[in-house]
């Protein structure tokens, strides 16, 4: 077991909370992340491996979809990305290579993203402030790719009107989280 | 101060139990709740509210809403000062403060009224006639001196200190104004579940039902409006926007608006908006934007106290004010008469109504003078009488403090003609409606579409409501319309009176006049877009709203044509001006972009990094120790360790694009331009990258972890225009390559740890089962291991400065970690964190091209690296590197140079000539790309691209700077200053 200590996106050694008047901000640390695209030709070997190894169904496009500790989420044709608890699945990139074999790349992401939590009432009205995704008519399990604070990032949203998840560029954190923040104070 | 609201009448949507005090031009004055500036200086006996812009002649409001002309004040104080805002949509609030514009040295007394009694010179296009000589003269002086003289409001010059929003919304249907039709398509769409939005200037809902005497069935129109208001409120897929003006239509359902969240209050809130800028997404829209009404021009129609009808009668009603106790009315039409009988039943006296139809009808219990017209007016800064040619030509003067004046109403086509949808004329109430066509989607209900009366307006509302809704699969319920007035359009066009040889006003913000259409008619700027070029009508904050169509009228009569062949100009957005604090929005200082911080940002901060922003990413660029006065200092430093021990360096910010796929290798050969097909598992190479027009695009190197598994980095500024290149290549030049790719730039924290000491740090830390000794882990080889009793780990053995080195990477969130165990663990070797600038002066020294060689001109040839792109296979930019023009005998080569004399400075950007030739562009021999203090060799040295370069080594030139008129005496040498055999990096 090595002894290097790891800090959050925004350089805590302990996520970051903020809370508002109908809404909480989370920085999710405790989230393995892999990429998984199909090799040429090789996408319902994929589908039928994900569902072979995890009882997995990977979604349509803007959804996702899950089982067990995995939540797998479209990204682009023939590409998800598989997110799981970090505590269990920090390998996640080498369960998913040895479980999928030749019919994805598989790549780790867990540390390219950083992901917050917004949950609450407040959700939509902070959300409409941020980015142009029709939040509103997102149902649990739906996903989007939208931009934030000028950032490309996934909108997931974990529960209709009161849970999504924001997943941005880790670098740009602290910008990310300013204009979550920002946005809470100014619509809440 | 003034307490006496002498024109204050009964009634009115104002509350009288609470008081609110404002000041005009330092004085003070009272109002209430639910007045605006305009109606609460009127109800002040205020007329007087600002000058004009050209000739400074004194101006009143001339309307009630925002189409409003005149009466354009500086609101508030300090930074939050806020030129050029109308007072007839500036609510009040306590201690609001308002000045006066344009006028020195006070609004009753200005200086710069002078230019009235010059008005014939100052007409239509007199600048382009008057200041043509000496051209020199424009920028210097007539233009400055007419800019001081003219113009409207002036700015703090302070920073905006509120905040702006920006936000998304969606919705079905959205409907623009919520007079009595858009309350009816509301009510409609609400019903009927369609996700709708219902926007409006204003801050109460109900439009003209609010400044009306109408009964809606047993209600008032105000009463009515509250009611749907209440019930829109109460439904989950209603959203109502007041103190929001829809600024345009753009493509696709798109609408942009602006809502005035906190401009009704002194300050915003703490982190609240002023204003929130909205894009809005819709799937039908639905324009209820009522009309506008027109006046008629006569001799000097722009005293204060001059108004339209309609605003007259909206004052009286809704904000129970009058500009003066004795008024009177001049129209060409029946809803003139309207405002006779309002402001009678609010105990006005009304002098007479002037109605330019001989069958003017008698509507109102006072003096009707049919056939008449108001030939001129009288009163400085107020007027206080009119002058009425009557029907059997004899003349009366009438004494009154106002005088309302309709010429008609134009409905409010602006949306439908936002995408170059065309108006029609409609000859019944002569006046433009809308086309048919407008923006895709977009219906129009009410007085916009020409439905002027209340049930009209109600019932198209809901039918057009009603008509939208179907097309998007929603059937509309019946709904119980109240009863409401159906009163026909009865209107005679007339548009100016043709008498006396004074200025009739037209566009009343511009000072453009009658003579001035005819002036532009006989100067021959005849299309309608010249016309407002030459004159500027229509131009500025109100774009003509009261005024475009009367110029319109006029050029027709003068052109002996009807109005519709004469045409409108374009109508653009915004509807109403915007600031522009809204469309920036949270992106300014520091926030105007993201900030990208690298793994080690925390530490780096802790050790007096100052930072260089490349792209987003801040990045070290030196670190400052103590006693350090100059950057040059710590540079040396740095440069100094890493060459005779260790240092290290954050490299995280360098592309970092995961490749693989059965067919990654060959993928890679194609995209860069030397071999790659066959690097080794476990091995890293240096690559090249070319446009498909030959020209080099990108460096940097690849590593193979496994046969089917790559890494390419690519320089910190092309991260993401490589990575897209990738993509364009895969997807869509070989899409029938096995290939995966996807940034992993900042997954990984990766360190440069560099210097002859470096290996022997990194033991200490890389698990004691991976041999990294020159042996075991040779010079360009990379592999996955472990750290630290087990982290997963990266290492390639690269080096950018030259020395014995090699970059580590690991999962980011242990970047932090790392970066402290490496300074921990290389303490013994005096370890030196290192910035961009040593970075820089290594790469120099050690002669490798950067981002300043791969300027976007140079090729490999210029870079030295012809000899790179491989001929034994085709790659992209391979052909085209072949141009003729690209392979020139005198081609620019990159080439080292050194000053003759060592203190001498090499600068960046510095040209070289041949010695004894003229410095000059002819003479050109090349520049110098690259320039830094090498501490290692005590001298300046600089990376340049020379013509002929690789034949002129040994000779001396002269760099030249024709700026700082500098001339130093340069040798051209190689450009690997330091170990040129790379004995070092091989160690």
């Amino acid at each position: 077991m090595h002894d290097l200590t790891p800090i959050t996106a925004l350089g805590g050694t302990a996520p970051r909370i903020d809370s508002f008047d109908g809404l909480e901000i989370r920085e999710c640390p405790d989230w393995a992340l892999a990429s998984v695209a199909a090799r040429l030709g090789r996408g319902e070997a994929l589908v039928a491996a994900a569902q072979a190894g995890f009882g997995l169904d990977l979604p349509q496009v803007g959804k996702s979809a899950a089982s067990g500790a995995l939540t797998a989420f479209w990204t682009g044709p023939e590409q998800w990305f598989i997110e799981a608890p970090f505590a269990s699945h920090e390998d996640l990139a080498a369960q998913l290579v040895s479980a999928l074999g030749q019919t994805a790349s598989v790549t780790e992401q867990s540390d390219g993203w950083v992901r917050f939590d917004l949950e609450g009432s407040g959700c939509h009205r902070v959300l409409e402030r941020l980015c142009n995704a029709d939040v509103e008519r997102m149902a649990g399990g739906d996903v989007t790719r939208t931009r934030l604070e000028h950032l490309g990032c996934f909108l997931i949203c974990r529960a209709s009107g009161a849970h999504f998840s924001v997943l941005g560029p880790r670098s740009a954190a602290g910008s990310l989280h300013h204009a979550l923040v920002t946005m809470a104070v100014s619509a809440l | 101060m003034s307490d006496a609201q002498i024109n204050r009448l009964t009634g009115g949507a104002i509350d009288r139990s609470q008081s609110l005090k404002f000041s005009f031009d330092g004085k003070t004055y009272t109002g209430h709740p639910g007045d605006t500036l305009a109606s609460a200086l009127l109800a002040n006996g205020v007329r007087l509210m600002g000058r004009s812009f050209k000739y400074h002649r004194p101006r009143g409001v001339l309307s009630a809403g925002s189409e409003e002309p005149n009466a354009l004040v500086e609101l508030r104080s300090g930074a939050r000062q806020e030129p050029n805002t109308r007072a007839t949509t500036a609510e009040l609030f306590d201690g609001l403060e308002a000045q006066s514009q344009n006028r020195f040295p006070s609004l009753k007394f200005d200086l710069m009224a002078i230019n009235d009694r010059f008005s014939n010179f100052l007409t239509a296009g007199f600048y382009y006639k008057t200041f043509m000589w000496p051209a020199a003269f424009w920028e210097k002086l007539y233009e400055p001196v007419i800019r001081k003289a003219a113009g409207l409001g002036s700015l703090s010059l302070e920073e905006d200190p509120d905040v702006y929003d920006k936000g998304f919304l969606h919705c079905d249907l959205l409907i623009i104004g919520s007079g009595p039709a858009g309350l009816a398509a509301a009510l409609t769409a609400g019903r009927a579940g369609a996700r709708v939005i219902l926007a409006d200037e204003d801050f109460a809902l109900g439009g003209r039902l609010n400044a009306e005497r109408f009964a809606l069935g047993d209600q008032s129109g105000a009463e009515w409006a509250a009611q749907v208001r209440a019930e829109l409120g109460s439904l989950p897929n209603a959203r109502i926007l007041t103190r929001t003006t829809v600024l345009g239509a753009f493509d696709h359902g798109i609408y942009s608006a602006v809502e005035r969240v906190s401009d009704h209050l002194p300050v915003p809130p703490e982190g609240k908006p002023r204003q929130i800028l909205w894009r809005i997404y819709t799937k039908r829209s639905l324009l209820c934007a009522g009309a506008i009404e027109r006046p008629i021009a006569f001799e000097n129609n722009d005293r204060p106290g001059i108004m339209l009808a309609g605003a007259m009668r909206a004052y009286a009603n809704r904000w129970a004010v009058t500009p003066a106790q004795r008024v009177a009315v001049f129209t060409n039409n029946d809803d003139g008469h309207r405002s006779a009988q309002d402001l009678l039943a609010k105990g006005v006296e009304v002098a007479a109504v002037i109605d330019t139809r001989t069958d003017a009808p008698r509507l109102a219990d006072c003096d009707v003078l049919a056939g008449a017209q108001v030939i001129n007016s009288k009163g400085r800064l107020g007027l206080t009488s009119i002058r009425v040619r009557l029907a059997d030509g004899s003349e009366r003067r009438i004494d009154c403090g106002a005088l309302g004046v309709s010429g008609g109403w134009n409905p409010n086509v602006h949306l439908t003609c936002h995408q170059r949808g065309r108006p029609q004329w409609d000859a019944s109430f002569s006046a433009f409606v809308p086309g048919a066509d407008g923006p895709k989607g977009l219906g129009v209900a009410g007085a916009a579409n020409g439905d002027f009366s209340t049930a009209a307006a109600l019932r198209t509302g809901h039918a057009q409501a009603a008509v939208l809704l179907g097309e998007l699969g929603l059937k509309a319920p019946e709904i119980a319309l109240p009863q409401a007035e159906d009163a026909q359009v009865n209107l005679s066009p007339f548009w100016h009176v043709k008498h006396g040889k004074g200025r009739a006003w037209l566009d009343q913000q511009n000072d453009v006049t009658v003579k001035d259409v005819t002036l532009a008619h006989q100067e021959n700027f005849r299309s309608v877009e010249h016309l407002k070029r030459y004159t500027t009508l229509g131009m500025a904050t109100d774009q003509g709203k009261t005024s475009n169509v009367g110029g319109l009228a006029i050029m027709a009569e003068l052109a002996g044509k009807s109005i519709p062949e004469v045409g409108t100009t374009i109508f653009r957005p915004p509807y109403t001006p915007v600031a522009l604090g809204a469309f920036g929005g949270r992106a300014r200082g520091k926030n105007f972009h993201p900030v990208r911080e690298t793994p080690s940002h925390k530490w780096a901060v802790e050790q007096g990094a100052v930072f260089v922003e490349t792209g987003n990413w801040l990045r070290a660029q030196w670190f400052l120790r103590a006693g350090e006065s100059h950057w040059r200092e710590s540079v040396d430093r740095e440069v100094l360790a890493v060459r005779s021990s260790v240092g290290v360096c954050d490299v995280t910010t360098l592309g970092k694009i995961d490749i693989q796929g059965s067919d990654a290798a060959t993928f890679l050969n194609r995209v860069y331009a030397n071999a790659f097909a066959k690097l080794a598992v476990g091995k890293t190479r240096y690559g090249l990258m070319l446009r498909e027009d030959g020209i080099a695009m990108d460096d940097g190197t690849t590593a193979r972890l496994s046969e089917h598994h790559f890494v390419m980095t690519t320089t910190t500024a092309n991260a993401v225009g490589v990575y897209q290149h990738l993509e364009f290549v895969r997807q869509c030049l070989f899409p029938d390559l096995d290939v995966q790719l996807i940034s992993t730039t900042e997954a990984w924290a990766q360190y440069a740890v560099a210097g002859p000491n470096s290996r022997a740090l990194l033991q200490k830390i890389v698990d004691p089962e991976f041999d990294i000794s020159n042996e075991g882990f040779e010079f360009m080889a990379c592999r996955e291991i472990t750290i630290c009793g087990g982290l997963r780990a990266r290492l390639f053995r690269i080096s950018f400065s030259g020395e014995l080195a090699f970059e580590i990477a690991v999962p980011t969130r242990y970047g932090d970690a790392l970066i402290r165990r490496i300074m921990e663990a290389g303490a013994e070797f005096g370890v030196t964190p290192y910035g961009t600038e040593a970075l820089g002066v290594m790469r120099i020294e050690k002669g490798h091209a950067a981002g300043n060689e791969l300027n976007g001109t140079t090729t490999a040839l210029n870079l030295g690296m012809g000899r790179m792109v491989s001929k034994k296979k085709d790659s992209i930019g391979s052909t085209l590197s072949e141009r003729e023009g690209l392979n020139t005998p005198d081609a620019l080569m990159l080439v080292g140079l050194k000053p003759l004399d060592s203190a001498a400075p090499i600068t960046a950007g510095a040209h070289l000539m041949s010695k004894g030739t003229p410095k000059d562009a002819a003479h050109d021999q090349g520049y110098v790309t690259s320039a830094a203090y090498s501490p290692i060799l005590n001298s300046s040295i600089g990376l340049a691209l020379l013509k002929r370069g690789g034949e002129r080594m040994g000779e001396t030139l002269t760099l030249t700077t024709p700026l700082t008129g500098a001339d130093v005496d340069v040798e051209v040498v190689a450009p690997q200053f330091v170990d040129p055999k790379g004995d070092r990096l091989r160690a």
